[in-house]
């Protein structure tokens, strides 16, 4: 029997395109209630994983369920049980917002009072009650996005496929949809998202699957990835003249309580501790004790990007979450 | 999947694109004058003096241009059918519509319904515009209907092949460098604009297997000749627009399953 917790579950699924593979083997389960995130650079496979899992691409390999229905027998019971906000600003220029909703209240099959229930409701959730009725084409960037979202929602869905949901936005709107996604996991709701912003997986996700040439490479909590890779470390650097005194410093550190590992190097150690907050002091004060002048501590925490380097052997890519798309 | 959820699928698919028409004024009023307005007036005033009334068996070059005319606007229209889907392809809303619990077809069969609707009305304009300038239709009203369902006839496998472009090209450039390729020398290489027997040899040939030829030979006679002349040509585009339309369809149907899946 399936985890009741578990409300997808992949099993080797696989896309090829012709003779490109765009996913090979990809094995993952999302848990009921959290903030999956998929993770890679652009044409890792994230949008064609995400794109099977909502049905509009059927796999070639392997097999997948959502919330228990297998995604290629059962599509349109997956359909009606999932809400999807596409990647590009898939709005309809012509369109008033409330009609983009008013439409997929039919696509979904709501009854009319439903339909304008959750509309309202909607509306009000992403702030765009004002521009309702003005055409999209008239809408800027974020509020496109917003209205979006609103038309993922639409059904009520249990669990909701974001891809890549603040792509090309400015700071602000990408902190108002990350607020958006948190506040839909309080009401219970299941998110699945694409992104290339290290960022935003670390900031947002529970849990995520980092994804590079088709093939998911690690998965685990933000947290757990970085503790993997050892954790915090401090670097001090000594006065050039003072270099004898470094065995005499390694002793008197490796003999404090919280310290995992000391190594040396030519300008001073690198120490593995376990909270820099509670060590930093202590080391500074073993070093006034053998008497030896310090040049500079540096304390580093382990970035999501380490995380990614380590096990994708590149970066994500040359910029920070803010460089230019497209 | 139950009838009446089929039905509130298409209802709201084809109230879409009738929104759209709505809020595309100016466009609407263009592509609904253009017909009349160049063809039918324009052209059909320049060449009552050139056109030779022996040879088009007419009495006069505007009633016998106004079968074409309407056949046209039938041909346009269709070959147009599909690029609103090309748009919502490229830009990501059918694959939206896609991920919505619909039957694959509503989303064609709702485009269908619009289109017929525009060009059944464009139709009944272009014949209105025709009889203030003199144009009598010989078959009445009854010959209208006629002409009504054989344009309906053949917009179904135009709009297909449409749809079927649509859903295969890469860019939407391809879509309209196709579309300008076949449109013009389906206009040409037909009845449209001359009879057959006005062509030379090796242009009446080609215009022979043109599906349009043959329409157009059914339609003008409903208006300027009569019943007795009109039902042999209007039984044979039936034949013809039945075998048109069943390829048509397969090709569209094959390409839609490709792209959609």
């Amino acid at each position: 029997m399936m985890d009741p917790a578990v409300v997808i579950d992949v099993a080797r699924l696989g896309k090829t395109f012709g003779p490109v593979t765009a996913v090979e083997d990809l094995s993952f389960t999302v848990r009921a209630g959290e903030i999956f995130g998929l993770l890679g650079p652009n044409g890792a496979g994230k949008s064609t994983t995400l794109r099977m899992l909502i049905t509009v691409l059927p796999p070639s390999t392997g097999t997948a369920t959502v919330l228990g229905h297998d995604i290629v027998a059962e599509a349109d019971t997956v359909r009606s049980l999932i809400g999807y906000v596409p990647q590009e600003r898939a709005v309809d220029r012509f369109l008033t917002g409330r009609e983009h909703l008013e439409l997929l209240g039919g696509l979904y099959h709501l009854s009319r009072t439903e339909t304008n229930a959750r509309i309202d409701e909607l509306l009000k959730l992403v702030n765009l009650e004002e521009h309702a009725d003005r055409v999209a084409k008239t809408y800027s960037g974020g509020m496109k996005r917003k209205l979006d979202i609103a038309c993922g929602l639409l059904p009520n869905p249990k669990i909701v496929f974001l891809d890549e949901p603040t792509l090309g936005l400015d700071v602000q709107s990408r902190l108002r949809i990350w607020d958006y996604i948190r506040q839909l996991r309080e009401n219970g709701i299941t998110i699945v998202m694409t992104t290339n912003y290290l960022e935003e997986a670390d900031q947002l996700c529970d849990r995520l699957a980092i994804i590079d040439g088709g093939a998911i490479r690690v998965i685990g909590s933000p947290l757990e990835l970085k503790t993997g890779l050892g954790g915090d470390s401090l670097s001090v650097t000594i006065k050039e003249y003072e270099t004898d005194k470094l065995p005499r410093l390694r002793e008197g550190v490796m003999s404090l309580p919280l310290i995992r590992d000391v190594r040396l190097n030519p300008t001073g150690l690198d120490i593995l501790v376990e909270s820099p907050e509670k060590s930093l002091p202590a080391v500074i004060e073993v070093a006034q004790r053998v008497d030896c002048s310090l040049d500079g501590i540096e304390y580093h925490r382990p970035r999501l990007d380490d995380v990614f380097v380590a096990h994708t052997g590149h970066g994500l890519r040359g910029g920070t979450p803010d460089a230019v798309e497209e | 999947m139950t009838f009446q959820h089929y039905r509130q699928e298409v209802l709201a698919l084809t109230m879409r694109w009738v929104r759209r028409l709505s809020r595309e004024k100016f466009s609407m009023l263009f592509t609904l004058v253009q017909p009349m307005l160049f063809w039918l007036i324009f052209f059909g005033s320049l060449f009552q003096r050139a056109a030779n009334i022996q040879i088009l068996e007419a009495p006069n070059y505007m009633s016998f241009l106004a079968g074409g005319v309407v056949v046209m606007t039938v041909l346009n229209n269709g070959l147009a059918g599909g690029v609103d889907l090309l748009f919502d392809k490229e830009n990501g809303f059918l694959e939206r519509m896609m991920s919505t619990p619909i039957h694959r077809s509503s989303v064609i069969l709702s485009r269908y319904l619009f289109v017929m609707a525009i060009t059944g009305m464009q139709i009944l304009v272009i014949l209105s515009i025709a009889f203030i300038f003199g144009v009598r239709l010989e078959t009445g009203l009854p010959g209208i209907a006629v002409i009504l369902v054989i344009g309906m006839l053949f917009g179904v496998g135009l709009t297909a092949i449409s749809m079927a472009l649509a859903f295969s090209v890469k860019s939407h450039g391809d879509f309209f460098s196709m579309l300008g390729f076949l449109s013009l020398p389906m206009i040409f290489l037909s009845s449209a604009l001359v009879p057959l027997s006005a062509m030379p040899g090796w242009m009446q040939a080609v215009a022979m297997v043109n599906p349009m030829t043959w329409v157009i030979d059914a339609v003008r006679p409903l208006i300027i000749t009569g019943w007795n002349a009109a039902l042999p040509r209007v039984g044979m585009a039936f034949v013809i627009l039945a075998i048109f339309d069943a390829v048509c369809l397969y090709g569209g149907a094959k390409a839609f399953r490709r792209a959609i899946g």
